[in-house]
């Protein structure tokens, strides 16, 4: 079972974004690195001079990068952007059809954000030339073995950590939140490095906003759940960047694959590393996706 | 423009049709439809039944068969496609490109339409679907300005439909998992948002508290509007401070911008609210004939207030005006 | 806000819709044994005149469903149940005896069940309040919306007297709705307007 690193969701300053992937080329025992701006592409110019840098440095650390596309482009110059990034020398990773259009025909990656819920959507996108679908965090555990088994099949991905993406929209609500436009947001966002959060009014944490993108609260932490995955021909499992230390999630989750150590010890050590929130796995047993599922034992 | 009604039942779908729907959408009873309710829907025989008619009046049907089909099920939404197409359903409107395949491929001469659920909203990706699934509508997210929309619409080849009146998604259709979060049951995957089945409404201390899978939602004081428990219109707590972070209670109340859809090349105008009631209905597509008439005769439009059919009682325009991002 | 703060009030204290304690007061006298009696005959017919309705409420068929008029002092339990439908008018209901309670104005709750108002709409203006089995009253509000519950086939006279009947019934529905202040109906579906 191979180890990606899905793309960093939130607005981390570009200094601290590039010395981020500089330990993740050196350290982390990540196959694949998903590199690039998902949620705002207001977010990108900054890091556009400081990408040619990370990009290099991960491969030189071994890593094979894919390039992440916008998940909801609408604007001609967002469009632009992909169909031009298409062309490059490093497969996408796309989260929507207007991307999809653009990369069809050649490998690619499919995020989180499409929608890939059973074999014929997957056999329409293998027919595309889809190399890896990263299945999205809501499919229970039924709904994998079911596509494990799938002829045609590409290589399946499950998000196995950190705050599940569950929604995008057309309006910012980091904007909202601080009385602001979208279009004059003076970037809020960058405030709130692992999303800002929304409390019910008892006081209980529930989302995390991130511009336009909502995610859950609690972070997903698979552990248990992996022997079932890899058992249903799952390829791959993809952490999402937090802020916690991602080289030794990483490492746990390598040593909990290898054997090393078992899903109670994986999970603890995670715990130490203090994640954002509550650690969540309801969404692969069919339950709330906030809910956490004690491991049977 | 065509108006297009809600027919959450064999009854709504009568009701519609004799006041003027140019045409009526409806689903099954179970989760091959976004709106997959308790008591809601139709039976295979009663969309027959529905389809003559709606026919022998010459309304057309849509059927909605847009949810996105289960692992290992999908044969259960082939059958609801075949089950539409016996009916002579006029229209399917399908999101799922696993489902889009199969229905094109098994039944090319059947017209397909592009649910909202499948949120395209470029050139690109509508251009995708109607190359490769031969879809001769789309039904636009309510993402888009009234601006961009006409942009889309002369860059698209095939008809657009636009949400006229009703409830707002406020983040992007087909793409929000935040009902499964709090209740495992999803749009996309269970065909509901926020089901009631997980709905709780208790009286607090002299307030209404909503809760959706244990998450309360909002608080209501007494004597103040209330709402159902849609996870996105809650209110809820940001730095400290009680607020609708994604957005108010509010209705999509598009009859003052009906000249500006008509300038932009909107072929259909889309009523939401399958799960209304008849008096809902009734009032809405009422509303929307008349203003459509008057806009066709250049009439001065008739001014209703739907206000109390909108959820908060409050009527917006939506993401059709900018200002709303 | 449609007519939420603008509704005429009959007197001081007054929730709109509500009848006058005076009449609630008389009511409050009546023998309970015929009210059950008509009450159970009417939801009979209800059931004979419109046999998917059960259909619709699926599972939720057999859920007992407390109908709250405010301004009554009784209640209606009903079971609406394929095969032994039950209804009870009792003075008072504890929450143990109910899966679903509906509760607002009698007027208000009237028009529900004939099509004048949107449930969503009085429940968003607080004049409907639900407690207990969502599900199950949205089962049930959606199998009501389905049926065409007419006055004139409902009162079981002939069918040349039923539209005389269901104009009368309307329109006296109308008169009371506007002297206790109800929130405003639909209008009656017109003719085509194409």
């Amino acid at each position: 079972m191979k180890l990606t690193l899905g793309p960093v969701l939130f607005n981390w300053p570009t200094l601290a974004w590039s010395d981020f992937y500089a330990r993740i080329a050196d350290e982390a025992p990540v196959d694949r690195v998903v590199v690039g701006e998902v949620v705002c592409s207001k977010r990108s110019p900054f890091r556009l001079e400081a990408a040619g840098a990370v990009v290099e440095r991960l491969e030189r650390g071994g890593k094979e990068v894919v390039i992440a596309a916008l998940a909801l482009p609408t604007l001609r110059r967002e469009i632009a952007e992909i169909v031009a990034a298409a062309e490059g020398v490093h497969p996408m990773e796309i989260g929507d059809v207007t991307a999809l259009a653009a990369v069809a025909g050649q490998p690619h990656v499919i995020g989180p954000m499409f929608n890939v819920y059973n074999e014929a959507t997957l056999s329409e996108l293998a027919a595309l030339g889809a190399m890896t679908v990263c299945l999205p965090p809501e499919l229970p555990m039924s709904s994998v073995s079911v596509l494990g088994k799938a002829q045609a099949s590409p290589e399946l991905e499950v998000f196995a950590f950190g705050r599940a993406p569950l929604a995008v929209a057309a309006r910012c609500y980091h904007a909202r939140a601080h009385g602001l436009m979208k279009d004059a947001c003076r970037y809020v966002c960058e405030n709130d490095l692992d999303g800002l959060e929304v409390e019910t009014l008892d006081g209980q944490p529930f989302l995390a906003v991130n511009g336009v993108q909502t995610l859950a609260s609690g972070v997903t932490v698979l552990s248990g759940e992996v022997a079932d995955l890899r058992a249903a021909n799952v390829a791959r499992l993809r952490l999402s960047p937090q802020t916690c230390d991602m080289v030794a999630v990483a490492q746990s989750f390598r040593d909990l694959i290898d054997g090393r150590i078992d899903a109670a010890g994986q999970l603890a050590r995670i715990a130490a590393l203090q994640p954002p929130g509550k650690i969540v796995n309801g969404y692969l047993h069919a339950r709330p996706g906030s809910s956490h599922i004690p491991a049977a034992s | 423009m065509e108006l297009v009604c809600p027919a959450g039942t064999p009854s709504a779908l009568r009701t519609a049709v004799d006041i003027g729907a140019d045409a009526v959408y409806c689903g099954f009873q179970d989760e091959t439809n976004a709106r997959n309710f308790p008591g809601l829907n139709f039976s295979p025989v009663e969309l027959r039944e529905g389809v003559s008619y709606a026919h022998s009046r010459g309304t057309k049907v849509l059927v909605a068969i847009n949810t996105f089909a289960r692992a290992g099920g999908t044969r259960l939404w082939q059958q609801a496609v075949e089950e539409a197409v016996r009916a002579g359903a006029d229209a399917i409107i399908l999101a799922d490109i696993g489902v889009l395949g199969w229905a094109c491929r098994t039944f090319p001469e059947q017209r397909l339409h592009l649910s909202v659920q499948a949120a395209a909203t470029t050139p690109a990706a509508i251009r995708f679907y109607v190359e490769r699934y031969g879809i001769k509508r789309v039904v636009l997210p309510r993402v888009l300005t009234v601006d961009e929309i006409a942009k889309l619409i002369a860059a698209i080849p095939c008809e657009a439909e636009v949400f006229a009146f009703g409830g707002l998604c406020v983040m992007t259709e087909g793409r929000c998992q935040l009902s499964s979060y709090a209740t495992g049951e999803s749009p996309n995957m269970n065909g509901v948002c926020s089901p009631a089945e997980h709905v709780e409404y208790r009286q607090e201390g002299g307030e209404l508290a909503a809760r959706l899978g244990g998450f309360t939602i909002d608080r209501y004081p007494e004597g103040q509007p209330a709402a159902y428990p849609t996870l996105c219109k809650g209110r809820f707590k940001v730095h400290d401070k009680a607020l609708h972070i994604f957005e108010e209670p509010a209705s999509l109340d598009t009859l003052l911008l009906l000249p500006a859809l008509s300038k932009a090349g909107v072929t259909a105008l889309k009523i939401e609210g399958r799960q209304r009631g008849k008096a809902y209905l009734t009032a809405t597509v009422k509303a929307f004939r008349e203003a459509l008439n008057a806009l066709e005769a250049s009439a001065e439009p008739v001014v209703h207030d739907l206000g109390r059919f909108t959820e908060g009682g409050r009527g917006t325009t939506g993401a059709y005006r900018k200002t709303w991002r | 806000m449609a007519d939420f703060d603008t509704a005429p009030t009959l007197f001081a204290g007054h929730r709109r819709g509500h009848l006058p304690p005076s009449v609630a007061r008389a009511i409050g006298v009546l023998p309970r044994l015929p009210l059950e009696l008509a009450a159970y005959v009417m939801m009979r017919r209800i059931l004979a005149q419109n046999p998917r309705l059960i259909a619709r409420l699926g599972a939720h068929a057999s859920k007992r469903f407390a109908i709250d008029p405010l301004d009554c002092p009784f209640v209606f339990l009903i079971e609406p149940s394929a095969d032994q439908p039950r209804l009870r008018v009792l003075d008072s209901i504890e929450p143990g005896q109910w899966d679903a309670r509906i509760a607002g104005a009698m007027i208000v709750l009237a028009g529900l069940l004939e099509g004048t108002y949107d449930g969503d709409a009085l429940f968003f203006s607080r004049d409907l309040t639900i407690e207990g089995d969502t599900a199950a009253v949205v089962a049930l509000r959606n199998a009501i919306e389905d049926s065409d519950l007419d006055p004139g086939q409902l009162s079981g006279l002939p069918n040349r007297l039923a539209p005389l009947v269901s104009t009368s019934v309307h329109t006296l529905a109308r008169q009371l709705r506007s002297l206790l202040g109800a929130p405003a109906g639909a209008a009656p579906s017109g003719t085509d307007l194409r």
